[in-house]
């Protein structure tokens, strides 16, 4: 019995580290090629470890292009798109979990509705809109957009974790004389802070991520790292060791704060679905 | 203060009528228990004068005002919930001040007043612990303290004991009459468990499918209910109900008689019937006697009784304390 619950575990490791690796494989490959010479990077067959590693890709990335600046607007779009739409979707989300009515789920499903037409379906109006307004290439345009297509992710993932949050506890606050306002900050908030937290992260990874709309609305100005690493797939040719170089350079912040933040995010991730 | 008045008070879910029209007048200081099987419109009727729901239709008054649309931050009530509903992020200190916090009292007021009623419930010891590492007879108790802190004009329990096991349920109730007996507040205290109504109300108030069945004291409840229903749900174990020609001689068509009032005797009697099952408590015994032409009845006898399944037993009937209730259930008088 022993033996075998043994074995079984053995079998899970396994498996568990060959999908993790399998996964992680694609970003590893990218490091590693940012540290190659250019003729490495595209050699066949390709050296895995033994080869003249250089930290000429990164010089030559940083003299090109502006990296800390790219940084700055990934930074102020992820961050600042995430926090309004969290502002937005906390009474939203408070309204349809503690005082549904009977269309609520059909709103709820509409919003969702809307994450399923391929963004580009919405890139001519939204452009011309841009254009129209003067928002193109702008900071503040990229966070409005971006705010807007995650504010059903964050609705729906605020609406499940706040469903968790027995409604009696709102009600004593509210015989004990709180107000809306104060049952929110003094009592729901609070109570949800885990929820809140994995959602804040998913989104900052969303937003980071994004690139269709990055890419399409800006140009130098706004330019986040997304606009930054697609540079260097330029007309010229590939340059596999620098687009490794940006890549790297690009993704390093966002994994360093969810490998900080695994467990808030492993939360997220599941919707509630783990106490 | 603390008088409270339903005037003709309704309430629909979805259109489906819970509570169809009500009326009931509440004195100030009075421990009134709303009891009734599960269903009836209880704890809805609660949470209308708490203002947690609100009314279809008539008013609720609140020492003479009209509170119908006020949210229930103001109307001065405390309640008591069956989970508790305590803040689980906040230390019982935190909990019981809370209400007081909310009321915008300065710290060194809140500070003596939670040490008060911490002193009171035997709290103090644990004002730095979370609700988590408290046993239930302690968040029960974070819960009546958090309740009476802003000294309201009435307190309402939902429920409050169900959660409890049974020592400390008899525990509790004991401790929540003191406490009205020393704070001489009005109470509206909700319940299925015909005990927990008999043992703490000044008056309870039968309630079934939305509506009042009877008002009345424990012992006039008990002693001559409004029909067949209260009779029912009032006293344990539970009436007994006969029907055909026993009922008929006596000009009803129900007639009903308690557990306690029959007389058992193993050579004559009124009726003859063969023992079903005996339940010994000690203290008593009840016997479920099968007694052919009218079914199974229920009697109580004090002390032990020892009576085999199947023996022959005699059941004699105190007739000054029959009850009698013609073909809608109501009780003739």
């Amino acid at each position: 019995m022993r033996a075998s619950s043994k074995g079984h575990r053995t079998l899970i490791t396994v498996i568990g580290w060959t999908v993790g690796l399998v996964i992680f494989f694609p970003i590893l490959w990218t490091v590693l090629t940012s540290f190659k010479t250019e003729d490495e990077a595209i050699a066949s067959p390709p050296a895995f470890l033994f080869f003249h590693w250089t930290l000429e890709n990164y010089v030559e990335v940083q003299s090109r292009s502006d990296y800390l600046k790219h940084v700055f607007n990934s930074v102020t779009v992820a961050f600042g798109s995430t926090l309004i739409a969290i502002l937005v979707a906390v009474p939203a989300a408070w309204a349809m979990a503690f005082a549904p009515t009977k269309r609520t789920k059909d709103i709820l499903m509409w919003m969702l509705s809307t994450k399923m037409m391929p963004p580009v379906g919405a890139l001519i109006p939204i452009y011309l809109l841009f254009r129209d307004w003067g928002l193109l290439d702008t900071l503040s345009g990229l966070v409005g957009v971006l705010m807007l297509i995650n504010l059903p992710i964050v609705v729906w993932m605020l609406y499940t974790y706040f469903k968790e949050i027995p409604g009696d506890i709102l009600e004593a606050a509210r015989m004990d004389g709180a107000s809306l306002g104060k049952e929110i900050v003094y009592v729901l908030a609070p109570m949800a802070v885990p929820g809140i937290a994995s959602t804040l992260l998913l989104n900052i990874i969303l937003a980071w991520n994004e690139a269709f709309w990055t890419l399409n609305l800006t140009a130098a100005n706004a330019a986040p790292l997304t606009a930054f690493i697609a540079s260097y797939s330029s007309p010229e040719g590939l340059f596999w060791a620098k687009l490794s170089a940006a890549s790297t350079l690009a993704i390093a912040p966002i994994l360093l704060l969810g490998w900080f933040s695994q467990r808030q995010l492993v939360r997220g991730l599941t919707f509630g679905a783990v106490k | 203060m603390g008088s409270i008045v339903l005037e003709k008070v309704s309430k629909e879910f979805a259109g489906f009528n819970v509570i169809p029209g009500l009326d009931l007048t509440i004195s100030d200081g009075e421990f009134v228990v709303f009891v009734g099987p599960s269903g009836c419109g209880k704890s809805t009727l609660l949470r209308l004068i708490a203002g947690l729901e609100d009314t279809s239709g008539g008013r609720i008054l609140i020492d003479g005002a009209d509170m119908t649309q006020t949210p229930p931050a103001q109307r001065a009530l405390s309640m008591v919930f069956q989970s508790y509903a305590l803040y689980p992020h906040m230390s019982v200190y935190g909990n019981i001040a809370f209400p007081l916090k909310m009321a915008g009292r300065d710290k060194a007021a809140i500070d003596k007043k939670v040490r008060e009623a911490a002193a009171t419930l035997n709290l103090t010891d644990y004002l730095d612990r979370k609700p988590r590492a408290l046993s239930g007879g302690q968040r029960q108790r974070v819960a009546i303290g958090r309740a009476i802190v802003r000294e309201p004009r009435a307190f309402l329990f939902d429920e409050p004991l169900s959660n409890l096991d049974a020592a400390l349920r008899v525990n509790m109730r004991i401790e929540i009459s003191e406490l009205h007996q020393a704070l001489k507040t009005t109470m509206i205290y909700v319940t299925h468990d015909q005990v927990e109504a008999m043992t703490m109300a000044d008056k309870i108030v039968v309630l079934n499918k939305g509506r009042i069945e009877q008002v009345g004291s424990p012992l006039d409840l008990y002693r001559a209910p409004a029909n067949a229903f209260v009779a029912g749900f009032i006293g344990s174990p539970r009436m007994n109900f006969v029907t055909g020609a026993d009922a008929e001689k006596r000009g009803a068509s129900t007639i009903g008689i308690r557990p306690e009032h029959l007389q058992l005797s193993l050579e004559e009697g009124a009726w003859r019937g063969q023992v079903d099952l005996s339940e010994h408590l000690g203290s008593d015994t009840f016997l479920r006697i099968d007694v052919p032409g009218i079914g199974p009845i229920t009697a109580r006898t004090t002390g032990e009784f020892s009576a085999k399944r199947g023996a022959a037993i005699f059941l004699t009937p105190d007739e000054s304390k029959v009850h009698l209730f013609d073909g809608s259930g109501e009780a003739i008088r």
